[in-house]
């Protein structure tokens, strides 16, 4: 490349300005929180990630399962940061939002959709008694996995669900999260 | 007997085309396009292909997509005013100027706006927008013959403007 080449490459002006686009199909944030950074997305007014996962692998599962138009958009996350940090702020029991669990399997579904209802703010259940519930009695080990796969963590509170000997288990953001979760629930 | 293949198509999320791209078309929508449009025209340029995006039926060669988007931007946004801008009248691109100070090769940014449009188009593609002459041919809709033209003759008058003799 000649030197007038290489002067042509760099040509350019400061101050450049990244675009604004309207409201995404899909749209997400990265929110700090006690328990470690969240990717929380929202879509249609439906919440459809509340995930420890990257940024990379959350962003292309739901440019697959939604729409590729996924924009880094905090605005229409607000009221949903709002209700995640008075929780675990021990200032709220519940969601008050609309969960659409498009990044689940049916069998995920059937196990994460009654969860609120199936488990109580500060007391913890059971793989095989969520598996009752359910009325599939013999999949606590289903169960297991398929809370461990829950896309909308917290919101739907897969953390109060522990094994039968009391033992954590496991939680995809970590067992120190779980056991933040469940005495933030015990004190409050 | 042709065979279909139906392959699903993967495109990645928009955000990661903007993240990666974003001041590759702003820097090439202000070189085609001049400051003052420039910005406008990047706009514009993901405007359009923020709604175009979900139909799009390959997802290779993303960024040249983009760059073709913003060249045709800045070809409306040059049609547009030219009713309004007789020949001889300010060139698009305000070179001089106290805002224009600390910008990197004041003589170049002249130099390349003096050249005739499909001349200054070609070369800024090719180097601002680091495309090969079969991306330029695309975003001009020619081919890649005249896009070496035309890049070789812009090189020859800027090398003469500037009085640089390198090759």
């Amino acid at each position: 490349m000649t030197d007038l080449e290489s002067r042509l490459t760099r040509l350019s002006t400061p101050g450049l300005r990244p675009p604004v686009l309207p409201d995404a199909d899909v749209a997400y944030t990265l929110h700090d929180t006690p328990i470690g950074t969240m990717l929380l997305a929202i879509s249609h007014g439906r919440v459809v990630a509340s995930s420890f996962d990257d940024e990379e692998t959350m962003t292309d599962r739901l440019a697959r399962a939604v729409s590729p138009r996924v924009l880094r958009q905090p605005g229409p996350l607000d009221d949903v940061r709002r209700q995640l940090d008075e929780y675990l702020a021990g200032q709220r029991r519940a969601f008050e939002l609309d969960v659409d669990l498009v990044l689940a399997s049916p069998f995920q579904r059937l196990v994460l959709e009654d969860l609120p209802t199936h488990t109580s703010y500060g007391r913890t259940t059971t793989y095989g008694a969520v598996a009752g519930d359910i009325a599939r009695p013999k999949a606590a080990r289903a169960v297991g996995t398929a809370l461990g796969a829950n896309p909308v963590c917290v919101v739907l509170p897969c953390h109060r669900v522990i094994g039968a000997n009391g033992a954590l288990t496991g939680y995809a953001g970590g067992l120190d999260a779980k056991r933040f979760l469940l005495n933030l629930e015990a004190k409050s | 007997m042709r065979s279909t293949y139906v392959m699903a198509l993967r495109l990645p999320p928009f955000q990661a085309l903007i993240d990666a791209h974003w001041q590759d078309v702003a820097r090439l929508a202000r070189a085609l396009a001049g400051p003052d449009d420039g910005d406008d025209v990047a706009q514009r340029a993901w405007e359009k292909a923020y709604a175009a995006y979900p139909a799009l039926t390959s997802a290779k060669n993303l960024r040249s997509w983009l760059l073709t988007i913003t060249a045709r931007c800045a070809t409306d946004v040059h049609r547009a005013r030219k009713p309004q801008r007789p020949l001889d009248e300010a060139p698009p691109v305000a070179v001089d100027g106290p805002e224009t100070a600390d910008w990197p090769d004041p003589d170049l940014w002249r130099a390349v706006n003096d050249l005739p449009e499909r001349q200054r188009f070609a070369i800024t593609l090719k180097y601002v927008g680091d495309l090969d002459h079969h991306g330029v041919a695309a975003a001009l809709d020619t081919t890649p013959a005249a896009s070496r033209r035309l890049v070789s003759d812009a090189l020859a008058t800027l090398r003469t403007k500037l009085g640089v003799h390198d090759d």
